[in-house]
């Protein structure tokens, strides 16, 4: 989806400003918020949870820049706890358990779309190899994807095939319909073809790409 | 919506009405007037609440003399997560634990350092980051793959993730605020060298910038130079001068004072 968190090649942000001994997490919260998501995943199995990267990018921009990073997280792991009926809005706003609903279950998972995050060991041809010349397709889908914008159109040279990994675009509810394993590929984009002259000759940026996001160039 | 404005609130009130606010986070539109509401309320009744330690019913909240709304959101969800046995509170704080004290650029600096002192490593470590991180265990969640780019004296890498926070974990732990920050998602791609000049360094015009947006499941790991002066020292104190930045890109390790060995 076209929308804030989609944030490369924007300007207006200012100086990026690092924190001297910054500590891993600057309050309680943001930690027990960080755990909270970690330990609540095996809920989602057989719940159809929204993807967490679609959950964040749907919260409105002005929302978005306004929530700190930890904050986005809570809304994240709240929102699929409610739309999942695990919890209540009863039960966040007292903190206490709502005492005469029954006990979830752990479910089976039952979405046999999903193949996960990681490298996939299946017999999936390659249409791109090394060398190739390549143009990021101009593809603008409502749900999530991980071909950023500022590709679209540009053109640039496959360096390396990762192999295959499971397609991680959602539609426009989050979910994943289908398994789609293709292979990703290290694209070398010149910083040029990106930005025009602001950027320096011969610099460049490098993203990783599904192969349905390219086209021959 | 919020009832807190025409009665007396004590602390149960207090921790509901916090909580309120966070059913309205999956209604974003009204948010504003909640946190406004919600202002007033730790003003009337910021220093009334218990410090106990814990968990289970006593919601108690962080030292502070006026908690946050959102201290108090997350507080009530974990309360009513450890209430319905759907999380282990004591799982919650070795993840917690993990992630401040185990896990974090200690681990990145040892591949580094081992870099530098075994060119066998360095090459696998170069042609197959995965399997040379794996050689000392710090694959693992959000690391699972990983592409370690080198430095040299005409190539300099920067990482970055514009879409989110993509990070290689089991070498560098958590990002740090200002790689996730919107400045660094967006000025990384489009304006590379000035980013590093705020950060100190400035790149001559004949260092080629490479800059690597972590956009699928691959995290990538800067290899950077090793400084001048370093030439005697072990692996282990190589190690400690490897910096979480110079992992990512944004300095240069320094060599130590006095110029090393």
């Amino acid at each position: 989806m076209n929308t804030i968190h989609d944030m490369g090649g924007m300007d207006g942000f200012g100086p990026v400003g690092p924190e001297e001994n910054e500590p891993v997490f600057h309050h309680r919260w943001e930690g027990r918020v960080f755990a909270l998501t970690r330990a609540v995943g095996r809920w989602g199995r057989g719940r159809n949870w929204p993807g967490f990267r679609f959950t964040l990018e749907s919260i409105p921009p002005e929302e978005y820049l306004r929530m700190s990073y930890y904050e986005r997280w809570f809304h994240m792991v709240a929102s699929r706890l409610l739309g999942s009926g695990l919890v209540t809005e009863a039960e966040l706003e007292t903190g206490y358990a709502d005492s005469g609903a029954s006990p979830p279950e752990v479910l089976p998972a039952s979405r046999s779309g999903s193949l996960g995050f990681g490298l996939l060991d299946l017999d999936v041809p390659a249409r791109f190899r090394a060398g190739d010349r390549v143009r990021a397709r101009n593809l603008h889908p409502r749900g999530h994807t991980r071909q950023p914008r500022y590709v679209r159109g540009r053109v640039g040279a496959v360096v390396e095939d990762y192999g295959v990994y499971a397609l991680q675009d959602s539609d426009a509810a989050g979910q994943q319909p289908a398994d789609q394993p293709q292979h990703v590929y290290s694209v070398c984009f010149e910083a040029r073809e990106l930005w025009g002259d602001r950027a320096a000759a011969g610099d460049s940026v490098y993203v990783d790409l599904w192969e349905e996001y390219l086209e021959p160039a | 919506m919020n009832e807190s404005g025409g009665r007396p609130v004590d602390r149960r009130g207090f921790i509901r009405d916090s909580a309120v606010g966070a059913a309205a986070f999956t209604a974003p539109g009204k948010m504003m007037t909640e946190r406004t509401e919600e202002a007033e309320v730790h003003d009337a009744h910021g220093h009334e609440h218990g410090h106990g330690h814990g968990h289970g019913h006593d919601h108690e909240h962080d030292h502070q003399d006026v908690p946050s709304d959102i201290a108090l959101r997350v507080r009530a969800l974990e309360s009513v997560l450890i209430e319905k046995e759907m999380v282990d509170p004591a799982a919650l704080d070795e993840i917690v634990d993990n992630f401040e004290n185990r896990i974090g650029p200690q681990n990145g600096a040892r591949v580094v350092a081992r870099a530098w002192v075994d060119p066998d490593f360095r090459d696998r470590l170069l042609a197959d980051g995965t399997s040379a991180v794996g050689e000392l265990d710090y694959l693992g969640g959000q690391g699972e793959h990983m592409k370690v780019v080198a430095n040299t004296d005409t190539v300099h890498n920067l990482i970055v993730c514009t879409l989110c926070s993509c990070y290689p974990w089991p070498t560098l732990g958590l990002p740090p605020v200002w790689y996730k920050s919107s400045a660094y998602r967006a000025r990384a791609v489009i304006e590379p060298r000035e980013v590093l000049r705020e950060f100190g360094l400035d790149l001559s015009g004949d260092v080629e910038v490479r800059v690597w947006d972590s956009t699928a499941e691959i995290r990538y790991l800067v290899l950077p130079q090793r400084p001048p002066g370093t030439e005697d020292m072990t692996e282990e104190e190589l190690a400690e001068l490897v910096t979480r930045d110079s992992m990512i890109g944004t300095a240069r390790v320094t060599p130590p004072p006095g110029g090393g060995a």
